[in-house]
């Protein structure tokens, strides 16, 4: 308003004008608009919404969760019957879900940095089999891996007879991997409990070897002192109590393994195919953080004298990873997210459990839906929280 | 100190030619010892290589072409016989080819997908190659002209026979879920990623809430929605095609993930650009559209094809809601008694990845190739 022209005349007209043309007006009208289509959209759908669930008999409500679910799940890792409700089967799903996301996180990460590193390798063979793995199968649906893995590789192995043994008593055939199963004796608890300790100890060494090299210029090693800590502690401590683990080996008993511990095909063909697919993402983060490295700073430290691998643990490592972390972590969550495939190969995780069975059972569509839905939302959005605090704490200061 | 006068000063006035550096750095022996060899560590590394190639590309090789199985018109061709080893059956590929690539639309009428799917083709090729003239007009034609006449085509009516979308499968499939929903969720995405930098408080939450709801969940939820709920939003007898609402919820997540790509891009461009817009006293749609949309576009042209590509390979995700795309019409086929031996789920993932791949690879290749012109053109 401060702008209008003095000697401009007052006269209705142009003060209509004025409301018109005023940005601030026109926005709050605008936004009024749109509030109220969304608001008349929203009691359309949902007018719609109660006039068929009323035609189809199905009350809106979360009562169906402790219905009898009645179907079985073939990957039960916490206790579940066919008398179980609903909410029981959503919270197998659920860790099922967490069970292939975890692992497939911990083997993706290990393969894309191996791959990330090998791509920028002198070795002209290793970095051109890194670029044709990842060139490969980054360029192919993710699903059609799953049901490769599953349809053309897991189910035409050979039956438990026939199967491949692999190290470590660990037998590959059509019924999944079957490894031997730990049988935790007694006092395992306190081997257990040791690694905080150790974490605790090194913890504290690092800060002592830092405030030493800081006053006296001695370095200390503490990266090989606090690796001989977490593993060296609890070993002695396993020892001294007289080895509490011993293992169940998996024998053939007729047609089948008795004993070990059995990982079923479904989630073994997911752990190949979501690992090895999501790897070539992380390598490719892996790839470019290291890149984005200016090779001055590896100069400037070969310049003051850091060995190589000093050079690569004190400045290209710490300053790569402010890099690479952001973009890992999306990586985390895109694998996660697309563990949801699951449900194309029959391994149960929450989608197939929940938005699968429990929703053709009940018809509860809608909130089965948004209950799933919700489950990964979260995950995100605290997951996204937790990346915007990290940024924040290593972005670079600039002046 | 007297200078030394003689006739035997020797005064080189030309370089000497170079000599060949020795036998063991020249040459293929020079090239391997320095890219394989060059240290204790690099010789263990590539004897494990050449050690792990020589174990499977062999089989591999046998499998895919020497022992495969390449004529036949039904799973007797593929049977191995006493005892010989049998490899891929692409008997079963090349007797379905037609299936995997249209899926039941008739056979007297497939040159209507045929003829769309060269006009994509066409149509792509006049957009993309740089040197093209009139791009803009075929942006604009592939935009709006084309998917009309395409569904004309696919879906008939106006003197063609109807063919229902039911009778549509296979690569055709693939294509119109990508395709459609890339052209829907650029407006889409331009709209959301205006609205998350816009001013007014209200709109930008709308828009930040959609984007991040979207991008929050996996697609197969969002197939899932728009499969069981989309018909229980709408008033009761309105009940549309299964394609059409895999299509919405594609367009509206791709949409999403479009709306952050192209935020990217409005982000990059300087503040004077807007200001300078301003000051000419455009006002905000006009130099959205005239000033910042063609160069925030322009600039994102190739996370736009990197968007196109991530879509492209989870289209295949339509085939859990009971759609058959390229990889629903072959996973269909696996079941067929008539074809059923131990080698068509290999042989018939391996062609779908090999399709998959040849799209995949060439749209990656075209995206790093106008990424490097579109970064020189900047650099000044």
């Amino acid at each position: 308003m401060t702008l209008r022209d003095k000697t401009a005349d007052d006269s209705p007209r142009s003060l209509v004008r004025a409301v018109l043309y005023d940005a601030t007006i026109r926005g709050w009208v605008f936004q009024g608009l749109v509030l109220v289509f969304l608001i008349l959209f929203a009691a359309w759908v949902i007018h719609n919404t109660a006039v068929n669930l009323r035609a189809a008999n199905i009350p809106f409500g979360f009562d169906f969760l402790n219905m009898r679910a009645g179907f079985d799940i073939s990957q039960k890792p916490i206790a579940y019957t066919l008398d179980s409700s609903h909410a029981q089967a959503f919270k197998v799903g659920l860790v099922n879900t967490i069970i292939v996301s975890v692992l497939g996180i911990v083997f993706a990460t290990i393969i894309g940095f191996v791959v990330g590193i090998s791509r920028l390798s002198k070795n002209w063979l290793l970095a051109r089999a890194a670029t044709v793995y990842v060139e490969t199968l980054r360029n192919i649906p993710l699903l059609l891996q799953l049901l490769f893995w599953y349809k053309a590789v897991l189910s035409v192995l050979p039956g438990p007879r026939q199967g491949y043994w692999l190290p470590l008593s660990i037998n590959l055939s059509n019924r999944g991997l079957t490894m031997p199963r730990p049988i935790i004796g007694e006092g395992f608890e306190i081997v257990l409990s040791t690694v905080p300790v150790a974490v605790v100890l090194t913890w504290v060494m690092a800060r002592w070897a830092k405030r030493r090299q800081i006053a006296t210029g001695q370095p200390f090693p503490v990266f090989r002192a606090s690796l001989g800590l977490i593993i060296g502690l609890p070993l002695a401590v396993f020892l001294v109590l007289g080895a509490p683990l011993s293992f169940e080996f998996p024998e053939l008993k007729g047609f089948n393994f008795v004993g070990g511990m059995v990982i079923h095909p479904e989630l073994t063909a997911m752990l190949f195919g979501i690992s090895l697919y999501t790897a070539t993402y992380i390598a490719e983060t892996v790839r470019a953080g290291i890149l984005a490295v200016s090779t001055g700073q590896s100069e400037a430290a070969f310049s003051l004298g850091l060995r190589p691998s000093q050079t690569m643990r004190l400045i290209v490592v710490p300053q790569a990873m402010r890099v690479i972390i952001p973009p890992l972590t999306s990586q985390y969550l895109n694998l996660t997210k697309n563990s949801s495939l699951a449900l194309a190969i029959g391994y149960p995780d929450l989608v197939a459990v929940f938005a699968g069975s429990t929703l053709n059972i009940t018809g509860h569509a809608i909130e089965v839906i948004a209950i799933t839905m919700a489950v990964y939302l979260a995950l995100s959005l605290v997951t996204a929280a937790l990346m915007n605090w990290f940024n924040a704490r290593v972005a670079l200061v600039e002046r | 100190m007297n200078r030394i006068e003689t006739d035997t000063v020797f005064v080189r006035r030309d370089f000497l030619e170079p000599e060949a550096p020795p036998p063991s750095l020249g040459g293929v022996p020079g090239w391997v010892r320095k890219n394989l060899f060059s240290s204790p560590l690099n010789i263990v590394v590539s004897l494990t290589m050449l050690f792990l190639l020589v174990w499977l590309l062999p089989p591999l090789i046998r499998w895919l072409f020497v022992d495969a199985v390449w004529t036949g018109t039904n799973r007797e061709a593929c049977l191995p016989k006493n005892g010989e080893t049998m490899g891929a059956c692409w008997a079963f590929v090349n007797a379905k080819l037609a299936q995997f690539t249209f899926g039941s639309y008739p056979a007297d009428q497939r040159w209507r997908p045929s003829l769309v799917m060269i006009g994509f083709f066409l149509g792509l090729a006049w957009v993309a190659i740089p040197k093209m003239p009139r791009r803009r007009e075929g942006v604009w034609f592939m935009l709006t002209a084309f998917p009309v006449l395409t569904f004309w085509l696919l879906y008939g009516g106006l003197g063609l026979p109807i063919v229902e979308t039911p009778n549509w499968g296979g690569l055709l499939v693939t294509l119109v879920v990508a395709i459609s929903g890339i052209v829907a969720s650029l407006p889409l995405g331009i709209l959301l990623a205006l609205g998350r930098r816009s001013k007014l408080p209200f709109i930008k939450i709308v828009s930040v809430v959609f984007i991040e709801v979207w991008r929050g969940v996996p697609l197969i939820t969002v197939l899932f929605m728009a499969s069981v709920m989309l018909p229980l939003f709408l008033p009761t007898g309105v009940n549309f095609d299964k394609l059409l609402r895999a299509l919405i919820g594609v367009a509206l997540f791709t949409g999403a993930y479009m709306a952050e790509t192209i935020r990217g891009g409005l982000q990059a461009i300087p503040k004077g650009q807007y200001e300078g817009a301003a000051s000419l006293g455009l006002g905000y749609w006009q130099s959205m559209r005239l000033i910042i949309l063609p160069q925030a576009l322009k600039i994102v042209i190739p996370g736009i094809v990197n968007s196109f590509i991530s879509l492209f390979k989870d289209t295949s995700l339509v085939m859990i809601i009971g759609l058959y795309d390229l990889l629903g019409s072959i996973q269909r086929n696996f079941s067929d008694a008539s074809w059923s031996t131990p080698s068509i789920a290999p042989t018939g993932l391996i062609f779908a990845a090999a399709v998959f791949w040849v799209f995949c690879f060439s749209m990656s290749r075209y995206s790093m190739y106008m990424e490097r012109k579109l970064n020189t053109g900047r650099k000044r």
